[in-house]
């Protein structure tokens, strides 16, 4: 473990001490979080990661919700929210919304699993440096919990005049957000005390 | 408060994405060793920076509200819906609940956002070391909000798809969503170019 630390809000240097289980570091000078116990291995993380990547890709395909007037129904995939905004005339809009919805979350796992797969060994993946930096730099654009809420709204705004049925994709999703909101804890920054892997 | 020591008094650096502390950093571009990161980023032109991506998104954020970002057409009944007016349709219809997040998402969010961006930037040019740790609070706070504003956006995303044929009406976006969706991103631009660590440098004249 590297014997310092320094606070990214406020510049504050530390003194690193082994963390208890539970037990998170907090800065003493602006009270940022400086980091926190992690409680799971690699085999763990390496686990839900697979696990995320499989519902993700179920979320992905399965219908979202479903309308149904006088015995007529129609659904919407995800994939099909954005096709449907790239035909409506805002291209712009469908990329921002594949790349928040589909390709940050899903180079995320994908990229995790790769990163956790080697490290488990306690190796460095192939390409590890430009994997780490991707995942701190796509950490932000990742808006899937954000979805939830959104097909939420959209089913009680379409179900003043419909008839709304929550299909598989919809519980797909709920079960990413928590799968995603034990991530939000995980720090990855852990990994790069792993030894460069031999050439 | 004072005995707490920074990175920068002891000639020392962390590194803002990989956490590797580094000795001796006095060059302008200094590479972390570790990830290759520039050690001084986010430092220059932080303020500028941020200040102009606020501006943009202020600017954005103006037809966002005053243009539709939705119609909705059903048996010859052809309705544009603003973002109030979406949030005022659900409040009128019953979902008190679910107007509130929507007008907590796109509305209270971003205006916080302008308001609490632009208090630190003005605050952190003048050094002031007014409530500092309230300052350092509020910025993590809209950093962690930021992007939950992106939920109308997927609403109308959503509803476009939904409702496309025929029989069940006509959901179309308009451009308001499009300024909407603009204005989300390139307040998270901002809060991203702004340096936490402006707030608790000192004035120069102290020193």
């Amino acid at each position: 473990m590297p014997p310092l630390l320094v606070c990214h809000h406020c510049d504050t240097v530390y003194r690193r001490r082994v963390l208890a289980r539970g037990e998170v570091a907090r800065c003493r000078r602006c009270n940022a979080e400086l980091e926190r116990h992690q409680r799971l291995n690699e085999d763990a993380l390496l686990a839900l990661a697979l696990a995320a990547i499989v519902v993700f890709v179920q979320a992905n395909m399965w219908p979202i919700v479903t309308l149904g007037l006088n015995g007529q129904q129609v659904s919407a995939t995800l994939w099909g929210t954005i096709v449907a905004m790239w035909h409506a005339g805002f291209p712009l809009v469908a990329m921002l919304v594949a790349a928040t919805l589909v390709f940050s979350p899903l180079l995320q796992l994908v990229l995790l699993g790769w990163l956790l797969w080697f490290a488990r060994r306690g190796r460095r993946a192939p390409g590890f440096r430009r994997a780490m930096l991707a995942l701190h730099y796509l950490d932000p654009w990742t808006m899937s919990e954000v979805f939830v809420l959104g097909v939420l709204v959209a089913s009680v705004k379409v179900g003043l005049y419909f008839d709304v049925t929550p299909n598989a994709g919809v519980f797909a999703y709920a079960a990413l957000m928590l799968l995603v909101t034990v991530f939000a804890g995980v720090d990855l920054r852990s990994l790069w005390d792993l030894a460069e892997s031999p050439a | 408060m004072s005995t707490l020591p920074r990175a920068h008094e002891l000639g020392l650096a962390g590194c803002r994405v990989c956490g590797l502390v580094c000795r001796d950093v006095p060059r302008r571009d200094a590479a972390c060793p570790r990830c290759g990161s520039s050690l001084h980023q986010g430092e220059t032109h932080s303020v500028a920076r941020s200040w102009a991506l606020l501006i943009a998104a202020f600017i954005l954020y103006i037809p966002a509200n005053v243009l539709p970002i939705m119609r909705t057409a059903s048996l010859g009944e052809v309705d544009d819906n603003t973002i109030l007016g979406g949030v005022a349709e659900l409040w009128r219809n019953g979902s008190q609940g679910v107007a509130f997040i929507v007008f907590t998402a796109s509305i209270v969010v971003p205006t916080t956002k302008f308001l609490v961006l632009g208090m630190l930037l003005v605050s952190s040019q003048r050094s002031s070391s007014w409530a500092r740790s309230q300052r350092a609070l509020l910025f993590r706070v809209i950093e962690f909000i930021g992007y939950w504003s992106m939920l109308d956006v997927f609403v109308v995303a959503l509803l476009a798809a939904l409702v496309q044929f025929g029989v069940f009406g006509l959901v179309e976006p308009l451009r308001g969503v499009m300024y909407f969706a603009f204005t989300v991103v390139l307040t998270m631009l901002a809060s991203m170019s702004f340096d936490p660590r402006l707030i608790w440098d000192a004035k120069q004249a102290d020193g």
